[in-house]
């Protein structure tokens, strides 16, 4: 055991860590309301929204992230339209690639819990939000977004630290984030254990704090109160 | 199309050998994972604290880090780690793994972390009563468990067996980065040869959609299957 090795590159690995948080927040922040998006288009009536969604989160959950990133990034610069528009200042960076990547990803994740989440309102609470009247639309924003939030965190909680895990994926495509510093160690030193211990501990350590964040939530926010 | 014909002028048959190799790695992958859960569930199911700590462990370390972690220690240290114990018996020559059992094993440990919770889970949720009937009836150990419990977890277990499946189909997209030629790899080869990586990639995407498709068809009528009586 080289504890020195550990030592020293713990800092290292702790900077490539902000890397991390940030490809992550940004991920679950558009992919929030990405989620939240497709999930109102799946309970929409119309069949051909209904079904478009559905076939969005069923491609996104029924292909490894891996692809999803290669797409992204190798693939979407081949199209010479897109070189000619703005959106090439975004698509040629691999960091915006990964977000890009990574929202779509948990976009279609999110809108299945939320959708789950929607369709277990109890019909009662909505009817009473109506005999009382209430629009529909603030049933909506005030009644039902809340509850669907509420019922889905625990899902959500492990949706949260899935992408976390996914976000080790962004090494693949140049980007130096926890587990791409940890690689390089490991490749330059082969000491795969030592380096293992520390990057595994720094994730521990963030799936303990969304956990117990997660934990925290669901006891604030419960309904037996 | 003619990108992918098959025999030399396309990438038909490579891609063809490559999802066989996506199957035949998952497969390999969930029966590791299998054999880790017969021993860690037992642990977490035991009335002993330190066994259950060391099956709370394995679960919480591989549940918690990163697929490609796992994969990255195994591949740099799988061969070191072989030849420290063949050291130990007086083998010092050099000894290398092939990518395909270091992809199986390193996929292996990660399902079997998600299929010990899986198991343990089904075997919770059996009643208690059927347990004590089995003990009351004078059936022995080995009958009450293949038996009694077994048939009655399986039907709990399948549905999220399956999921552990998906996971484990789509995992195996990671052990690409060792050099393994399943389709992940063969896509990357053909991407980078053709200089059409948004053809192969996204065909790489199709060739998994159809494989999950297939799966969860299957899946269902083995459910069907446990659920007679239900």
């Amino acid at each position: 055991m080289d504890f020195d090795l550990m030592i020293t590159s713990f800092p290292k690995l702790l900077g490539a860590t902000v890397i991390t948080l940030k490809l992550l927040s940004a991920s679950l922040f558009f992919g929030l309301f990405l989620g939240l998006f497709f999930a109102i288009l799946r309970l929409n009536k119309n069949i051909f929204i209904n079904k478009f969604a559905y076939v969005y989160s069923y491609v996104f959950r029924g292909t490894p992230l891996l692809v999803q990133i290669f797409i992204i990034y190798f693939g979407l610069g081949q199209i010479e339209y897109l070189r000619s528009t703005f959106l090439w200042a975004v698509l040629k960076e691999p960091y915006w690639c990964a977000i890009i990547a990574f929202t779509l990803n948990t976009g279609a994740y999110t809108s299945e819990i939320l959708r789950s989440a929607f369709q277990t309102i109890k019909p009662g609470i909505i009817e009473a939000g109506k005999s009382l009247g209430i629009s529909n639309k603030i049933i909506f924003y005030k009644i039902q977004i809340p509850i669907a939030i509420r019922q889905s965190l625990p899902a959500y909680g492990n949706e949260i630290i899935l992408m976390m895990k996914g976000t080790s994926l962004a090494s693949t495509v140049t980007l130096m984030d926890l587990t791409g510093v940890a690689k390089y160690i490991i490749s330059t030193t082969f000491k795969p254990i030592e380096v293992f211990i520390v990057a595994g501990g720094i994730y521990l350590f963030m799936t303990f704090i969304i956990h117990n964040v997660i934990k925290y939530l669901e006891k604030k926010y419960s309904f037996l109160q | 199309m003619e990108l992918l014909a098959f025999g030399k002028t396309g990438w038909g048959d490579e891609l063809f050998y490559a999802t066989l190799m996506t199957v035949a790695v998952s497969v390999t992958a969930m029966l590791v994972g299998f054999l880790f859960a017969l021993i860690f569930t037992p642990l977490k199911l035991s009335k002993y604290k330190t066994l259950n700590f060391v099956g709370n462990f394995y679960t919480t370390v591989i549940r918690g880090v990163p697929e490609l972690l796992v994969i990255y220690l195994l591949f740099f240290g799988g061969s070191g780690a072989i030849m420290y114990v063949a050291s130990l018996f007086g083998y010092y020559e050099y000894i290398e793994i092939n990518a395909f059992i270091t992809g199986a094993v390193a996929i292996g440990i990660i399902s079997g972390a998600y299929s010990t919770e899986v198991f343990r889970g089904a075997i919770q949720s059996i009643d208690k009563g059927q347990f004590e009937a089995a003990k009351v009836l004078g059936i022995n150990k080995f009958g009450q468990f293949y038996k009694i419990i077994l048939p009655q977890m399986l039907r709990l277990a399948i549905p999220n067996l399956s999921n552990v499946w998906q996971i484990t189909l789509k995992d195996t997209s990671l052990i690409s980065v060792t050099g393994l030629v399943e389709i992940m790899r063969q896509s990357y080869i053909a991407a980078g040869s053709t200089r059409d990586p948004l053809f192969f990639y996204s065909f790489a995407a199709v060739l998994y959609l159809l494989l999950t498709y297939i799966s969860m068809k299957l899946i269902n009528k083995l459910e069907v299957k446990y659920s007679r009586g239900y």
